[in-house]
């Protein structure tokens, strides 16, 4: 019996199961061993789910579209550690769902922002980028500071990201065992009946943006700002033991 | 004539086809404007006007939405309906299924670029609509491959033509992709926001294997389905070669689906995952210049067409730009060169050469053919789509010209050393240098969107006339029956 691609092409359903397996090849070769293989994502230390007020400021990242300029994911190249610090590790982002690496840099890289400006100098540079940064082509967002952080459906919205895997406590055994992995000052923050009293405190301990009266959406996205890049401490890990993972 | 015509409507389902071809037009120009908007934005950023509405971030989306899914999508839509009855000489399978299509899609594009501008988005690029709109494209879609596969089915040729082959993978590729990209979680029943299933380094995998095969299925297969239609009937010439339809078919859908992860050369991603979509990426040069070669050499014998039919000229040109954005495309998928690459504007310029020079191209000479034909009548200025062509032309140029200049400019700047070792350049540096290159890359967008105007008015004159002489005829028929 002779193959005949004529057999294809008269028969509907065969081209359609044939073309199904042709497209779905690739996909499970390159997707599925990601699950399972545990080198794909390193082991460090730190690296910890975001508090609630930060969760909220990545929620509001996400929502004006920030991934559309800056990228969250440094190279490991000389001209990228001089400029960002230490590249990017698999694990300082396996919290973050969706992951926010960016595919573009109209503006610089942010994956280790955090700390290397000031509080005030995020509110005025997010409120008028011009003023900090004459050249600077990125929008004003003044109402960050104007508009109240809603802060009614976090526990919805921590909930939601347990159920995708991120170690937030929803009752005492998830909580000692956060004690267990993070330590106790950490875990505190990920227990979700917590979530709303949590989230005022940090607001009112960081002062984000500059007024105590209540919590903005400012305050939120530059709690997440000042958090990126911040959880691993490259002094403490030996450069030899990332090279596997590459 | 009239009566072959009108034996003609009533063999194939037109109207549906009718509606699609003019939301094509309707979201091409909404799209194109958004997009000329925010490139305008990054030239001249007072544009952004202190609103949350009109920001970058928020408009972006809008922009993309509407050109892929609406522009692109209802292009699709109305040439795959139109080719997969007249290649079968089957009408449509379940026509109020069809309908419901059209609305459905029409009411997701509505709808994500008014959740955008809103704030709700997944902030996963192409992907950005929320679950419950995700839904309603599921449902949209799945309803597409019914009535694809039914007509299919119906068909009274015993040969499936090529043309449906490309129509069929890209429907099940797209189905597979948006599936899977879009498992998440939402934050309750009543929200509109939600998290990724995945997170990390499995999530932007998942990400980019959508994102690269969203160009590889839904703006390459597809809109090959509607080269391998309209390229040869418009020439009035057979397909230059059947085997290379097959070789090039089954290569492309199998190796497009591997090229994804050469989105993350040199990120977080396991090395051999990104090694592997490089080596898909060069393979793929031959089957996608096997399309192309099929698709030119089918002109040979008739070049003349080049020199007296704007509407050739389009497709073949259009077939050129894909000639040479499917050789820029691995040329930048190895590891060397998007070192240098990523993260700038070359990738910009290099989507567009394939958006703009290719899918939007051979979409404009498919409706150009189609749409005389749907309303049975000549197009109402064949000087205007001439003027057409030159102006999506040189937009295109100016366009990735720029984008040329400014992403290789970025590259070199970011990974400038001076003598003593230090960097060269601040980024903000970079930014400045970059303006005359935004500015141009915005007119080379209004070239293109001019052609477009251009285009709306022509089709717009042109449906008029259909209509007009068609009332007419049923006037003379109506009072030849008194």
């Amino acid at each position: 019996m002779s193959f005949k691609h004529e057999n294809i092409e008269t028969n509907a359903g065969v081209l359609l199961v044939l073309t199904m397996m042709a497209i779905s090849v690739g996909g499970l070769v390159e997707i599925a061993p990601l699950f399972f293989n545990k080198d794909t994502v390193e082991q460090v230390e730190g690296v910890r789910p975001y508090a609630p007020l930060e969760s909220r400021g990545r929620d509001i990242y996400i929502r004006e579209g920030c991934y559309l300029c800056h990228s969250q994911m440094i190279r490991p190249f000389r001209d990228e550690q001089l400029r960002y610090g230490h590249y990017s590790l698999a694990a300082e982002s396996k919290y973050d769902h969706p992951f926010q690496w960016g595919s573009k840099r109209t503006g610089p890289d942010l994956a280790r922002v955090g700390g290397k400006y000031s509080n005030e100098w995020h509110v005025q540079h997010l409120t008028q980028p011009k003023s900090m940064v004459p050249e600077s082509v990125m929008p004003n967002y003044p109402w960050l500071q104007t508009t109240k952080l809603d802060v009614s459906d976090i526990g919805d919205r921590m909930r939601a990201q347990r159920i995708t895997g991120v170690p937030y406590s929803a009752n005492e055994a998830e909580y000692q065992r956060n004690v267990k992995q993070f330590g106790e000052a950490v875990a505190k923050t990920l227990h979700i009946p917590d979530s709303v009293k949590n989230l005022v405190a940090q607001a009112q301990e960081g002062n984000y943006d500059g007024d105590r009266t209540s919590v903005s959406e400012m305050d939120a996205l530059v709690a997440y700002l000042q958090v990126l890049g911040t959880m691993v401490d490259f002094s403490k890990i030996k450069p030899e033991e990332l090279v596997k993972f590459r | 004539m009239s009566t072959t015509n009108a034996a003609a409507s009533e063999q194939y389902d037109y109207d549906i086809i009718k509606k699609f071809s003019i939301m094509a037009v309707v979201w091409a120009v909404v799209g194109m404007f958004v997009g000329v908007y925010i490139a305008s934005e990054l030239a001249w950023p007072f544009l952004n006007f202190d609103s949350p509405y009109f920001s970058f971030g928020r408009f972006r989306p809008v922009h993309t939405g509407a050109v892929i899914f609406g522009f692109g999508g209802s292009a699709l839509f109305a040439t795959s309906y139109y080719v997969v009855q007249r290649t079968c000489q089957a009408r449509l399978f379940a026509p109020g299924l069809a309908t419901f299509t059209f609305w459905g899609w029409q009411a997701i594009i509505v709808l994500a670029a008014a959740s955008y501008v809103l704030g709700y988005s997944q902030g996963r690029e192409y992907a950005e609509m929320e679950w419950p709109i995700d839904l309603l494209i599921e449902i949209v879609w799945v309803s597409y491959l019914a009535i694809y596969v039914g007509t299919l089915m119906k068909r009274k040729q015993a040969h499936i033509y090529v043309a449906n082959w490309f129509y069929l993978g890209f429907i099940l590729a797209t189905a597979l992709l948006h599936t899977f990209n879009n498992l998440a979680v939402p934050v309750n029943l009543f929200s509109m926001k939600s998290y990724s299933l995945f997170s990390g380094t499995q999530d932007a995998m998942v990400q980019w294997w959508y994102g690269h095969n969203a160009v590889g299925f839904f703006l390459t297969a597809a809109f090959l389905g509607m080269m391998y239609y309209f390229v040869p009937k418009h020439a009035g010439r057979p397909i230059y070669s059947y085997r290379l339809s097959i070789v090039h078919f089954w290569a492309l859908s199998f190796m497009y689906m591997w090229v994804g992860t050469h989105h993350l050369h040199w990120t977080a991603l396991p090395d051999w995952a990104s090694t592997l979509g490089a080596t898909f990426s060069i393979m793929l040069l031959l089957p996608s210049w096997g399309g192309m070669i099929n698709g030119i050499m089918t002109l040979s014998g008739a070049w003349d067409k080049l020199r007296t039919d704007p509407i050739m000229r389009f497709m073949i040109v259009a077939l050129s730009f894909y000639g040479m954005s499917t050789f820029e495309g691995p040329l930048m998928s190895l590891k060397d060169v998007n070192a240098l690459s990523h993260y700038t504007d070359w990738t910009v310029g290099h989507v567009h050469s394939g958006a703009l020079g290719w899918v939007a191209m051979i979409s404009f000479g498919s409706l150009y053919h189609m749409i005389p034909r749907l309303w049975k009548t000549e197009m109402y200025s064949v000087k205007l789509i001439n003027l057409h062509f030159w102006l999506a032309t040189i937009g295109v140029l100016l366009y990735i010209t720029a984008m040329w200049i400014s992403g290789i400019s970025q590259g070199l700047m970011w990974r400038a050393f001076d003598d003593f070792g230090n960097l060269q350049y601040s980024f903000v540096e970079s930014v400045a240098a970059m303006h005359p290159f935004y500015a141009m890359r915005a007119f080379g967008g209004m070239f293109f969107l001019t052609g477009m105007l251009l285009m709306a008015y022509n089709v717009y004159q042109t449906i008029r006339q259909g209509v007009r002489a068609a009332n007419v005829e049923s006037a003379r028929l109506a009072t030849a029956a008194a």
